[in-house]
């Protein structure tokens, strides 16, 4: 067995955190907790976990790629990643709602004023 | 043509009537409309008393967005002039002529009411006056015009700039001198104009507590977007 490979206990560490992460994702859509245009970033994110720690060649083919130590490193470097994806994912969605936000309540507030002011037009 | 004054105002019940007196003393006819950006006190209700149009924000959503909801209100009023001024005081109103009139004759898109020219005015303290002479300094080294007062928020404009500023190229959160290079990059033109500006009395201004540092670091990040944006020069070949 090459020594750099996840021993078995690694393996099914991750894999249950990973399968723990998928399920309450889609658990939280069933219940429309969390809507679908916002969880797919997640679902990919336990799914790639999920086949990098299954699929063990293609782990220590990143790592050699990468140059990490060993997988584990990797594993958590791509979580990182993830991670981080999400996180900006989010910003991105905060700044068009903020900028929606901004428009509705200037939308809102005009209409409100013509309205109490029928004598124009 | 048809000017508007606007007055942006958050928490100005103490002043603001004095303020709308002094516009209505000039006795020039002029239409005003405050824009109370979600007060909490008697704001809006001391401007409708004095018979002004009043354009409520349901909460607080800062000074530029205050500002921006008048440029919409007034192009969709039928106005092709808006004057600014804030809603405590700090402006004179006696200058709205002289702002009035730079845009009624053409001679800029945007009549900038500058404190430090013309001579009758107050200083601002040391560390304002810093940050006032970098920014200066950058949208100099940036536009090649010096503008003697990027910090002024009483102002006048034509109706091209209030088309260009009701759409998401105005900077909501902080409007200032990063305005003022979009503006010069984008081809429009800018005048100062002499103004008075008074210290108000107690001033919880704009600019205390940590704001200032988020101040430099938006303006700094905003004024460096400008020349890498597109839409800028978009509206320069139009």
């Amino acid at each position: 067995m090459d020594p750099l490979l996840m021993t078995p206990h690694q393996q099914v560490f991750a894999v249950l955190i990973s399968l723990i992460v998928f399920l309450l994702i889609i658990e939280l859509v069933r219940r429309r907790r969390v809507r679908e245009e916002y969880s797919w970033l997640w679902l990919l994110t336990g799914a790639v976990m999920i086949l990098l720690v299954v699929w063990q060649q293609l782990l220590l083919l990143i790592t050699r790629v990468i140059g990490a130590v060993s997988p584990v490193t990797t594993l958590l470097l791509c979580s990182l990643l993830f991670l981080l994806a999400i996180a900006i994912h989010y910003s991105v969605i905060i700044s068009r709602l903020t900028t929606q936000l901004k428009n509705l309540t200037q939308e809102f507030a005009l209409l409100e004023s013509r309205l109490s002011h029928p004598e124009r037009r | 043509m048809r000017p508007l004054v606007v007055i942006p105002a958050f928490n100005e019940a103490l002043t603001i009537g004095s303020v709308l007196e002094r516009v209505a003393a000039l006795d020039l006819g002029l239409a005003v409309a405050v824009i109370d950006d979600g007060s909490s006190d008697a704001t809006a209700v001391i401007a409708r008393r004095a018979g002004t149009r009043v354009v409520r924000l349901p909460f607080n959503m800062g000074y530029g967005v205050a500002l921006q909801t008048a440029y919409k209100f007034a192009l969709r009023e039928g106005y092709d002039c808006v004057v600014q001024l804030d809603g405590d005081g700090q402006h004179e109103p006696g200058d709205i002529p002289a702002l009035l009139e730079v845009i009624e004759r053409g001679e800029a898109d945007l009549a900038l009411g500058s404190r430090f020219i013309g001579g009758n005015t107050y200083w601002p303290g040391a560390a304002r006056r810093l940050g006032m002479h970098f920014f200066g300094f950058l949208a100099f080294a940036l536009t090649g015009v010096r503008f003697s007062d990027v910090t002024s928020g009483f102002q006048a404009l034509n109706r091209d700039l209030l088309e260009f500023f009701a759409t998401e190229r105005y900077p909501a959160d902080y409007p200032d001198a990063d305005v003022l290079v979009m503006l010069k990059r984008a081809g429009f033109r800018i005048k100062e104009v002499p103004v008075r500006m008074y210290r108000k009395p107690g001033a919880r201004s704009l600019h205390s507590g940590l704001r200032p540092i988020y101040y430099v670091f938006k303006m700094l990040l905003s004024i460096s977007m400008t020349p890498l944006r597109r839409e800028v020069i978009e509206r320069r070949e139009t």
